[in-house]
This record gives structure tokens, C-alpha cells and sequence, in this order.
């Protein structure tokens, strides 16, 4: 999967490295800021209440 | 995995594995550059797809691993980065009303005021920059401002039970040293017109006042009283007992019209990281230091010298 992407970015091996960077840090901000605050609330880890009236 | 597809360009992939080395045996025609992916029925073409579905089942699980770290770092980090954005907002909307003389608190209708913030809290024991503004209301929303005030519980300094939540790992985590109070520590909750300084219920049975000879002692984790009408410094409760944030806590017989005693009680999850328990806090409230009015319906937000005191006790 990896290597397949690898080589099939386009350009020397410095241009190949910032492109997997940069796809890298997409990734990431992916996963930080869309997919684990949705996933979050379904998880069992986070409730502090006790139900109120 | 498309690499079966691209099997021809294995020797040539910078960062690939290295290409397949010839298993001794019986000598084929000699393999010279390239030739290996000959015609003839090709023992090294199934080699081939094993490897690759090998090595994708562990990039995948490698892949799988990175995420799941990265979601820790999203509890422990990120969720706190978020948090004190959404804290620094309802604070500064806070002191702003107040320095423009609005919200007095509503007797009633409090509701109305979700997710926005109504006093602030002070720890003492968890040094100066311990200072979080309460948002009015319990869910996720709002409790990812700050710690929030559990909706039909009384207000700061009424007879009764003003009860807030707060996260304990991320999120702010107001509430992630909860378990190291002793019995006798301030809690402070500022309004705009009051200071109230509660004190932390010393173990054992007290449901009245905050005993002085338990002050610097450990709060103990469990404490079942069998008449189940005295109030414990802490208490380690299922999540569903929400008993404890009654006007009197865990007395159902008393309705809030009939309670004496001004409580405070902050509840979070137990153990961390998990919210299989809720640990709770009782605190009674000791002095009222009430703010000097300025004209206008403000007040003197300046720090009172009791308020400092109290740092200085525990070393703060």
C-alpha cells in the first residue's frame, strides 16, 4: 500500500518526500479534527454525570 | 493492494522490500536482470502474492496501531487544546456582563442559560492558576466549555445542592485531580456579587458542617452509611445513582424547600481514563465574602485578602 503510493508519487526523492509528508499531516488533521470528534461521544470513556432530575 | 499489478517494478521501488532472493533448488534456465517473471509456470508468481498480502495485513495493522495512538493523543492533547478555546470564550463573555453590570442569576429559568458561563471556580489546593468559569448546564456541549452546572440543582450559596460536572482526562480536565483533595480544602465558586467558600467534608459521617479536626486528612474512597442520610467528603457511585446530587445528597426525603445545608458537589468519571464509576465530592459551605458594590449593578471583582488566605494555608 505504502510502497505503491511511493511510487506512484511523481518527482525526485526530495519532492516524493515533502508530498508524504504533507499527505501525512492531512491524514492527521483528518483524523484529529473530523473523524475522532465524531467517533468520540460514542465511546463509553468520557461520561462524568450522574443523571439530574 | 494493487501490488500484484505492479510485480514487475519490485526491484526497482525505492524504500521496497528487497526484491525476492532465488530459493536454492533445482536451477531453472538462469535468471539474469529481469528475466525471472518468465513464461514458463512460475513458482515465484504465488511467492509473490504471499508476500504482498503479507505485507499489506501488516501495514495495515502497523496502520491500525499508529491510529489508535493517535487517538490517545487526541484525549490527552488535542480535546484540551479545543477546550481551553471554548473555557477562554465563556469566561471572557462572563467578565464582560459582569463589568457591564448584567446577569444576576435567574431563580428560575436557568435553563435558558445553557452553555454559558455563571460563576467561577477556584481550587486552592490546585495552586493559582486553577481557575475555571461554570457554564449553566450537563451535556456534551457544554461540558466541553468548562465544568458545568447540573440543571435543577440550586445555585452558589443557596440551601441545597449546587452540583457541577467536569471532565477528568481531556477536555480541560477541570476535575482530573479530584481525588487529591483532603478533607477541609476550599473550594471557591465566585459570582458576580458573592464569594462562597465551601470546604471539603472530612471522612466520615457529616452532613451539617465541615469538621475541623478532619482538616488535612484523606478523603476516604467509599463510605457507605447504613441510614444513608449522612453526607461523605467522597463517594465512588455508580453512574447511574444520581441521588448524589440531591438538595441533600443521596436523601431523597428532603425536598429542596426543606434543606438547611448549603452543599456543593462535583461529580466525574472513576477510574480515569473510563466512566464505569463517577467519583463524587461533597463540600458544605464555610464563609460568604460578599462583594463590594461599585454603582450600576457592578461589584468589585478585586481578589479579598480571606480569598487569598486561603492559598497561602495550603501552601499556594
Amino acid at each position: 500500500m505504502y510502497a505503491w503510493l511511493w511510487r506512484h508519487l511523481p518527482g525526485t526523492l526530495a519532492l516524493k518526500l515533502v508530498q508524504a509528508t504533507l499527505l501525512v499531516l492531512a491524514v492527521v488533521a483528518l483524523l484529529m479534527f473530523v473523524i475522532f470528534p465524531w467517533i468520540e461521544p460514542h465511546l463509553p470513556i468520557n461520561n462524568v454525570t450522574v443523571p439530574g432530575k | 493492494m494493487s501490488e500484484a499489478d505492479g510485480s514487475a517494478e519490485h526491484g526497482l521501488a525505492v524504500g521496497d522490500a528487497p526484491p525476492p532472493v532465488d530459493p536454492p533448488g533445482p536451477p531453472g534456465p538462469p535468471t539474469g536482470g529481469g528475466g525471472r517473471h518468465g513464461r514458463e509456470p512460475d513458482p515465484h508468481r504465488v511467492g509473490d502474492l504471499v508476500r504482498t498480502l503479507l505485507r499489506g495485513l501488516g501495514q495495515l495493522l502497523v496502520t491500525a496501531g499508529v491510529i489508535v495512538l493517535l487517538f490517545v493523543v487526541y484525549e490527552v492533547y488535542v480535546t484540551n487544546w479545543f477546550a481551553h478555546r471554548e473555557q477562554h470564550k465563556v469566561h471572557t463573555a462572563l467578565e464582560q456582563e459582569w463589568n457591564k453590570g448584567e446577569l444576576a442569576l435567574p431563580e428560575s429559568g436557568l435553563a435558558a442559560l445553557d452553555g454559558h458561563g455563571i460563576a467561577n471556580l477556584y481550587i486552592p489546593r490546585f495552586g493559582q492558576d486553577y481557575a475555571w468559569t461554570i457554564v449553566q448546564g450537563t451535556n456534551d456541549a457544554d461540558l466541553e466549555k468548562g465544568p458545568g452546572h447540573y440543571d435543577g440543582t440550586q445555585l452558589p450559596g443557596q440551601k441545597g445542592d449546587f452540583a457541577i460536572a467536569g471532565h477528568r482526562v481531556g477536555k480541560g480536565e477541570p476535575f482530573l485531580n479530584l481525588d487529591k483533595l483532603r478533607a477541609g480544602d476550599s473550594v471557591i465558586v465566585e459570582t458576580q456579587t458573592t464569594w462562597y467558600v465551601y470546604c471539603v467534608i472530612g471522612a466520615g459521617p457529616d452532613n451539617a458542617a465541615c469538621d475541623p479536626s478532619a482538616a488535612g486528612a484523606s478523603l476516604s474512597h467509599t463510605y457507605a452509611d447504613p441510614s444513608g442520610t449522612k453526607v461523605p467528603g467522597r463517594e465512588i457511585v455508580s453512574p447511574s445513582d444520581g441521588d448524589v446530587i440531591l438538595p441533600v445528597p443521596s436523601d431523597a426525603a428532603v425536598p429542596a424547600q426543606q434543606a438547611s445545608t448549603r452543599y456543593l458537589t462535583m461529580t466525574t468519571c472513576h477510574p480515569k481514563f473510563t466512566a464505569a464509576k463517577r467519583m463524587v465530592v461533597h463540600a458544605v459551605l464555610g464563609q460568604t465574602v460578599p462583594k463590594q458594590a461599585t454603582g450600576n449593578g457592578r461589584y468589585d471583582n478585586a481578589i479579598p485578602a480571606q480569598i487569598k488566605a486561603l492559598y497561602t494555608e495550603v501552601g499556594n
